[in-house]
């Protein structure tokens, strides 16, 4: 009798803890998984080749891009990542990483920049892009987020951004703020974000471009931002859209402080 | 042509750990295209690695390994300042070699 009420109380402590306690061990297994993937990282191929690009003379004028400036003067690749989106006195735009390439490509190189935004995905010069923004970004890597709020435009990018971020709407009623507004919520194997809040954006927004398993393929922020706007059964943003860079520009700024730049980190 | 392979190999003083990424599509030959045609199978077939000269790894590969695949493995020996080869042959052919200094 003794033994089966001791064995009925220990019946019982195991149910109550195996819940956080399987949970703890799903938890581990993911994070030894990640590690696992990130070990072979992909995506420094497209590093590699981002780098040879920059150097390479290419376009109608046979330039190479080293006189590009991302916002740290003419030439300068480490730490632009995560200053980016900011303000540009030469274009008078707050430009994300890669509305900014295609301004230098365009300048420098004589490429014509709307051409290569209506360049689908991974074809063409938009191929040579992911490259480029592959590199940018791990020169960056370890960093933290830092980016100006000084100009009036940039807090007005950053506004715009915020309303696009919670705006729901379509045929689902869906937002942004849907899977990224709250904290601990999770798709299949990927964690999401709750990227109102300056540690998870600074994990989720530092972490793109990134090297997707599923495609092998290299995914830069307007490839992550337009499927988005996909998965919210919204007609795709136009390539370097002022609604696609107001966006990153608020989760930038949400992430200013708060954690360091992955990027390019690898995703199932 | 394919890309450049990413090679770093480390040696402890025993033994050498060697990581290597490689640039390949790996088309298993059972995907279709938009237009519903089959995708020719394009996927490595042998892969060797060599220290010194000497063969340490030499593996057949097939459909089933990733794309872009990453192989990682440890030799006994190897010191600082050896050079790590490794060498891939896909089914159409198509070769590339590239070499690291150990570390």
């Amino acid at each position: 009798m003794k033994n089966s009420t001791y064995a009925a109380c220990v019946a019982a402590s195991a149910l109550m803890f195996a819940t956080p306690v399987l949970a703890d061990a799903t938890a581990e297994g993911i994070a030894k998984y990640r590690e696992a993937l990130a070990e072979g990282n992909p995506a420094e191929l497209w590093e590699m080749r981002g780098e040879e690009l920059w150097k390479e003379a290419r376009g109608p004028k046979k330039a190479t891009l080293e006189k590009c400036d991302l916002g740290q003067g003419p030439g300068v690749v480490k730490g632009a990542f995560v200053t980016l989106p900011r303000h540009f006195a030469d274009t008078n735009r707050v430009q994300d990483l890669e509305s900014r390439l295609l301004t230098c490509m365009e300048t420098l190189q004589g490429i014509p920049a709307d051409e290569v935004a209506k360049t689908p995905f991974g074809k063409g010069e938009q191929k040579n892009i992911e490259a480029l923004v592959a590199w940018i970004s791990a020169e960056s890597r370890g960093m933290k987020f830092n980016l100006p709020m000084a100009h009036p435009e940039e807090k007005r990018m950053y506004e715009i951004g915020k309303r696009a971020f919670n705006y729901r709407g379509g045929t689902h009623d869906f937002g942004c703020v849907t899977c990224h507004g709250e904290d601990g919520k999770r798709i299949r194997l990927q964690d999401l974000p709750n990227l109102t809040k300056g540690p998870d954006a600074a994990r989720g927004f530092g972490s793109w471009p990134a090297y997707r398993v599923s495609s092998g393929e290299l995914w830069s922020m307007q490839r992550r931002l337009n499927d988005c706007f996909r998965q919210q059964r919204f007609p795709y943003p136009v390539y370097g859209s002022d609604v696609t860079i107001a966006l990153s520009s608020y989760l930038g700024v949400t992430a200013n402080g708060a954690g360091e730049s992955t990027a390019p980190a690898i995703k199932r | 042509m394919a890309g450049p392979m990413r090679i770093r190999a480390a040696s402890n003083g025993t033994e050498t750990e060697v990581k290597i990424l490689m640039s390949h599509d790996m088309e298993t030959g059972q995907r279709k295209d938009a237009s519903g045609a089959l995708v020719p199978a394009h996927h490595i077939t042998e892969l060797t690695a060599t220290h010194n000269g000497r063969v340490v790894l030499a593996a057949q590969f097939g459909p089933a390994v990733s794309k872009n695949p990453y192989l990682q493995f440890k030799f006994a020996g190897g010191a600082k300042g050896d050079k790590v080869s490794v060498s891939w042959v896909d089914n159409k052919g198509d070769k590339r070699t590239d070499e690291v200094v150990v570390a």
